[in-house]
């Protein structure tokens, strides 16, 4: 618990710092509301068209995969660790576990889903 | 004394945000709010010494599940609209469930003999868990590889329907 101190003190100066920053903001700039400044920035580009459109579904089938190869490779660490002790045996389990999920990833490439067309 | 006030700062960094997850009008902003309230759950895996379960929870709740959550509302026609009603109409109904549940909850916390383990925690906690995976727990370990690859392909099924 105690080498956690650091970062609870790196956090309560983060949270310190955001509070006095936009405190600042507040008192020394004021308020001015004008009609352009809470239009969406686009790097200096007039916006065109709504912010709320439908996106196409390859963005949730590449999450959907980060995600699963995400959850493979934390399962591959408790392995590491223990990797020299378990020998031969935890090997072959690992490699079985991979395995299985390269099934999936083969029927990914197959049906071209790691394509951008 | 130092672990109560550690203990009652976390719980207010999950249950605030944890409020707006629940009562926020704009659905995007109840997604975000589940950031703090994953990365206060983290704080207590830390508090148990659990740090692996505290890594992935970082890495795939507070990282990866909020993404997918945004890419769901982003896909959702409608989804992403900023007055949509969370709240039940059925509010006394609703409320005697939760009185009730609280109530459950309350006398299963009092009425168990909560004991102390005599041993002590390892000081790292990833050996020891991945020691129980690969030999007690082995198969529950090959089945996940299992679960992955029904998620894994399920997804690419449903969003290639249309070819």
């Amino acid at each position: 618990m105690a080498d956690y101190l650091p970062i609870f003190v790196h956090l309560t100066f983060v949270a310190a710092l955001v509070v006095l920053l936009l405190t600042l903001h507040t008192l020394l700039g004021g308020s001015h509301p004008l009609p352009g400044k809470s239009e969406p920035y686009e790097s200096g580009v007039w916006p065109i068209g709504s912010a709320r459109e439908r996106v196409p579904i390859r963005y949730y089938l590449i999450a959907m995969l980060f995600l699963l190869f995400d959850i493979e490779a934390i399962f591959m660490y408790p392995w590491a660790v223990v990797a020299r002790t378990l020998g031969v045996f935890g090997l072959v389990e690992m490699l079985t576990f991979i395995g299985v999920l390269g099934i999936g990833f083969l029927y990914a490439w197959r049906r071209r889903a790691l394509e951008w067309q | 004394m130092g672990e109560l006030a550690v203990f009652i700062i976390l719980s207010a960094v999950i249950l605030i945000p944890g409020v707006i997850v629940v009562t926020s009008g704009n659905i995007v902003r109840s997604a975000l709010s589940l950031v703090p309230t994953f990365l206060g759950v983290t704080g207590f895996y830390i508090m148990l010494q659990a740090e692996f379960v505290a890594g992935i929870q970082v890495l795939i709740y507070a990282g990866a599940i909020t993404v997918l959550i945004l890419f769901v509302i982003m896909l959702t026609e409608g989804g992403s609209g900023v007055e949509v009603r969370q709240m039940n109409e059925q509010v006394p109904l609703g409320a005697t469930a939760a009185l009730w549940l609280a109530f459950l909850m309350l006398l299963v916390f009092l009425r168990t003999p909560w004991s102390l383990s005599p041993g002590r925690p390892p000081a790292y906690s990833a050996p020891a868990i991945g020691s129980a995976f690969l030999t007690n727990y082995a198969l529950i370990f090959e089945v996940t590889s299992l679960v992955l690859l029904v998620a894994l392909i399920g997804a690419i099924v449903i969003a290639r329907r249309e070819e």
